[in-house]
């Protein structure tokens, strides 16, 4: 393992993570009812990479991804929403070792912390933050960026709360339990 | 979907972090910016920096009718939401058009929304060119040339690398899934449609996590990062030209904050 870099797994991660971002950010959208907004379902992929390999890796993946997405949309990258998503990606991974997800005690208890924190970081993120950065990059109207912002953190706490736990749950169940193992006597 | 295309302009022939420099400058300078005289000037080089590249125009027009639609809804929205918030920005009022209660028509806001459409005008093109110039392998190896830490290069580039693979496996779930009877379109509910996502991204969850630790061994096997630095097998080195458009990139941005900013505010104000 080598201390001053990434550990090797965690950038991995970072790279295949960004992928998967990136694929469901620009090829799949699921219509959520709402005129012009998608299910995102990256978000899901966000929580669950940031849940297993921690804030940096979070972090990394949201930049990388949503810079890829604007680049490829060809309208300019959007700084203010993937500052945003960067700093989504990494509240949502501080508290990785309390999820225990790799080990796989991903139970009820970690399964509602997850999502407290998850909620909290969707209201920071895209009430506070991409909103504010709006206004100061772009001097859009405050109501304007604000209801924006407002239907994103919902749409994407909705699509953790129920595809990012899933995801966590699934993936938690098939790893060995840390401590399963007892000496016969 | 825009992809790099082989090309023999000078701006191919730039390194991928003199372009990525270049553009960072570039759309600093176009977030910060409300001056329309700086704007209109931007607008310009854009032009010519498209002449330059010799992007083909057909190859990229279906970018821009996207952003053109993408441009329009949003001037509404913002006529819609706030009616008057060139009248607060540049401080007279002019009416035009007597409208419907709040919604009169002021020159001040018509200004203010072609300011934004200029806005969002010169924030596309640097990207495109990035995008349509740049090799992505050669991407990574300059970034690591200009200071990014050699293991967030790698990863940038294992991205660029396995986009295609997980689009196609993403693509063949999702068809296996649905052929068992998942609906992902509106005919379902919302909640369905939930389900039936995590029923998609379960499979293609479990397949990347194997796929993670399958190569993160063989890089660890091969002594991945345990030296200080690498080499890139499409790095090149800096030539002349980069430092030139490094350079003119960072003077413009002064030079554009300069001009804007000046008299202590970011918007031109033509109605004093």
């Amino acid at each position: 393992m080598n201390k001053k870099g990434l550990n090797i797994r965690t950038m991995v991660a970072i790279g295949i993570g960004a992928a998967i971002f990136f694929v469901l950010m620009r090829f799949v959208s699921i219509p959520s009812g709402v005129p012009n907004t998608n299910l995102n379902l990256a978000a899901a992929i966000l929580s669950l990479f940031a849940g297993i390999f921690g804030p940096v890796a979070g972090m990394l993946i949201a930049f990388i991804g949503h810079t890829l997405t604007d680049l490829t949309w060809g309208s300019g990258v959007w700084w203010s929403w993937v500052l945003a998503n960067t700093a989504f990606g990494f509240m949502l991974g501080i508290f990785r070792k309390k999820y225990r997800i790799e080990e796989g005690g991903f139970g009820m208890k970690e399964a509602v912390l997850f999502n407290v924190v998850q909620i909290i970081a969707n209201l920071i993120a895209w009430v506070g933050i991409a909103p504010s950065l709006d206004i100061l990059f772009f001097q859009e109207p405050a109501n304007k960026v604000y209801l924006q912002g407002l239907t994103a953190a919902g749409l994407n706490a909705a699509v953790i709360l129920v595809v990012g736990t899933l995801l966590a749950f699934g993936y938690s169940k098939t790893r060995t339990k840390a401590g399963s193992l007892k000496e016969e006597r | 979907m825009l992809a790099y295309a082989e090309g023999k302009s000078f701006v191919h022939a730039l390194s991928g972090a003199t372009k990525f420099l270049f553009f960072l400058f570039w759309s600093v300078l176009a977030m910060m910016t409300y001056d329309t005289r700086v704007m209109l000037v931007m607008a310009a080089v854009s032009i010519l920096l498209f002449a330059v590249s010799r992007t083909r125009f057909e190859d990229v027009s279906f970018i821009f009718r996207l952003l053109l639609l993408f441009m329009a809804l949003n001037l509404l929205a913002i006529y819609l939401f706030a009616p008057e918030q060139g009248v607060a920005i540049y401080g007279t009022r002019h009416v035009i058009l007597q409208g419907i209660g709040r919604y009169t028509v002021t020159a001040e806001q018509l200004f203010y929304e072609a300011n934004v459409f200029l806005k969002y005008c010169i924030m596309a093109p640097a990207a495109i060119i990035l995008m349509v110039t740049t090799h992505p392998s050669e991407f990574a190896s300059s970034l690591n040339r200009i200071g990014v830490n050699y293991s967030v290069a790698y990863a940038i580039s294992l991205t660029l690398r396995y986009i295609p693979d997980v689009q196609r496996e993403f693509q063949d779930i999702s068809r296996s899934q649905q052929a068992r009877g998942i609906e992902l379109s509106r005919k379902a509910s919302l909640m369905k449609r939930l389900k039936g996502a995590s029923a998609i991204l379960m499979p293609l969850v479990f397949s990347s996590l194997e796929r993670i630790d399958v190569i993160s061994h063989a890089m660890e096997l091969r002594g991945f990062g345990k030296k200080k630095r690498r080499t890139w097998y499409s790095g090149r080195p800096f030539k002349v030209l980069d430092l030139i458009v490094m350079l003119v990139g960072a003077l413009l941005l002064v030079l554009g904050l300069w001009i804007t900013f000046r008299d202590g505010n970011r918007f031109f104000n033509p109605f004093v």
